[in-house]
């Protein structure tokens, strides 16, 4: 990711922050300006609070030129619990543990380095919901 | 001076830990270069996961701190990150932090460097900063992700993790400072060059005279002024590089393990380095009762202790659990044999 690109999205990247429609409440994310339910203006930024489910998930062998470190990994469709669907990559999973509807959490990741000299690039991810357990 | 305290009673009103979720056991690195026949420090130490670096480590604890504190992000008047593992060596990691929560763009921001004190020493800055009257509320992270040369006796406990603390006014705290010492000096103990990859250590010089020195003076001298004696006090959490020596900087004062027991984590996750007596306080924190005092000790190496007294307060019970607590980070593990740590830590590329 440039650095004009990688400044632009931050606020999106690092903490999820998506928009709420003044006209009919929905949240949106990516944010796109105007609301896909009601076709209205939709620019005041809404950070959604980074709960959801797994909807679909593919696991990722061929990884895209400068992800191959990770690889293998799984990227996901996860449901937001305020309503969109948000594409990103699952972390801190087993393989075997990955379900449709398994409940997770966003946290902010690094996603790549731009090789040993470059900018390195965060955003989002989403890991199982971390168990409670003490107390 | 002995004892230091700010113009304005200042606490912490939030924290906040993070361990990451992998774990190596000592016996893999015993294995690999010992043919299992070393004395093993710890049990395991906590490995970081190849998408994770000093910044979202330090995002994650400062979100913790900020659940718990309950404040708008957009009040803090700093965010500052002490580490020896900042992924960058010039672009501030508390930048980045600070926009991933949303306490830009208003707020200082600064990275420390003092080895495994820079996360007390920006500590003691946010206590100063809010202190002063300067900022309503400070952020101050000690985090790591801890570099060990392989098969050096630092592999076993070179980890990951660290703490993050949010000092507000006194009124508002789980935790009032009732005072802090901090005491520094020109110490040839351990080092890294720029660009070294890995540390140099001069061997048992790490104990004596650099972490024994330091860490008991600087407790004698705060607890003296503070007119305490170990018995007055309920939990001590010194810097823990491995177990031997935080046990016998408590023997030396007079704690007894039980005193020590609940801040003592080096075992189950190894030297978090700057976020090392953090993650102990953190602990401690969770468990403390109103009323309760802490001694909280750090040392980094170079070399220098920061000692401070906390005194939890009745807020502690509905804010504890307001986000994970320490003892939930410590028990989420996934064990990794050497190949899989050598990976992760970019030992090994393909």
């Amino acid at each position: 990711m440039s650095g004009p690109s990688q400044w632009r999205r931050r606020q999106q990247r690092l903490s999820l922050t998506g928009e709420i429609c003044p006209q009919c409440s929905a949240r949106l994310f990516p944010p796109r300006d105007v609301c896909p339910h009601c076709g209205g203006p939709a620019r005041i930024p809404y950070a959604l609070g980074g709960r959801g489910t797994v909807y679909s998930f593919s696991r990722i062998m061929s990884a895209p030129e400068g992800y191959e470190a990770g690889a293998p990994y799984y990227v996901a469709l996860v449901a937001l619990d305020e309503g969109p669907l948000v594409t990103a990559q699952l972390t801190d999973v087993d393989p075997e543990a990955v379900s449709i509807g398994m409940p997770v959490e966003m946290v902010t990741r690094l996603m790549k380095r731009d090789g040993d000299r470059g900018l390195i690039d965060y955003s989002f991810k989403f890991r199982p919901v971390l168990e409670r357990m003490a107390g | 001076m002995a004892v230091m305290r700010p113009t304005l009673e200042v606490g912490i009103i939030g924290y906040g830990a993070y361990v990451p979720r992998y774990r190596l056991p000592a016996s893999e690195v015993n294995r690999i270069w010992h043919d299992g026949e070393d004395a093993e420090p710890i049990t395991e130490k906590a490995v970081p996961g190849p998408d994770e670096d000093t910044v979202t480590m330090s995002i994650e604890a400062a979100r913790n701190a900020l659940a718990r504190a309950a404040v708008d992000p957009a009040d803090l008047g700093a965010v500052w990150v002490g580490s020896e593992s900042h992924p960058y060596a010039v672009k501030p990691t508390s930048a980045i932090v600070a926009e991933a929560i949303g306490a830009v763009p208003l707020a200082l921001g600064a990275d420390w460097q003092f080895a495994c004190k820079a996360g007390t020493e920006a500590l003691q800055a946010a206590v100063a900063l809010v202190g002063s009257g300067m900022g309503r509320y400070a952020l101050a992270i000690g985090m790591d992700t801890a570099q060990g040369r392989p098969g050096d006796a630092l592999e076993y406990t070179a980890a990951a993790g660290g703490a993050g603390y949010i000092v507000g006014a006194g009124d508002e705290s789980v935790a009032l400072l009732e005072g802090s010492s901090s005491r520094i000096s020109d110490m040839p103990d351990f080092w890294r060059r720029p660009g070294a990859p890995y540390p140099e250590h001069a061997g048992r010089f790490t104990g004596d005279p650099a972490y024994f020195e330091h860490v008991e003076a600087a407790s004698w001298g705060l607890m003296q002024a503070l007119g305490y004696g170990a018995s007055d006090l309920d939990y001590a959490v010194f810097h823990q590089p491995n177990r031997r020596f935080p046990q016998r900087a408590a023997l030396d004062l007079g704690f007894t393990r039980e005193q020590i027991a609940p801040g003592m984590l080096v075992d189950r996750i190894g030297n978090a380095y700057a976020g090392s007596s953090l993650l102990g306080l953190s602990a401690v924190l969770d468990v403390a009762r109103p009323g309760q005092r802490i001694l909280h000790v750090s040392f980094g190496s170079g070399a220098g202790s920061d000692a401070f007294v906390w005194h939890v307060t009745e807020r502690i019970t509905a804010r504890r659990d307001a986000a994970p607590r320490t003892e939930d980070y410590v028990r989420r593990r996934k064990e990794i044999d050497y190949a899989t740590y050598a990976r992760y830590r970019g030992k090994l590329q393909r």
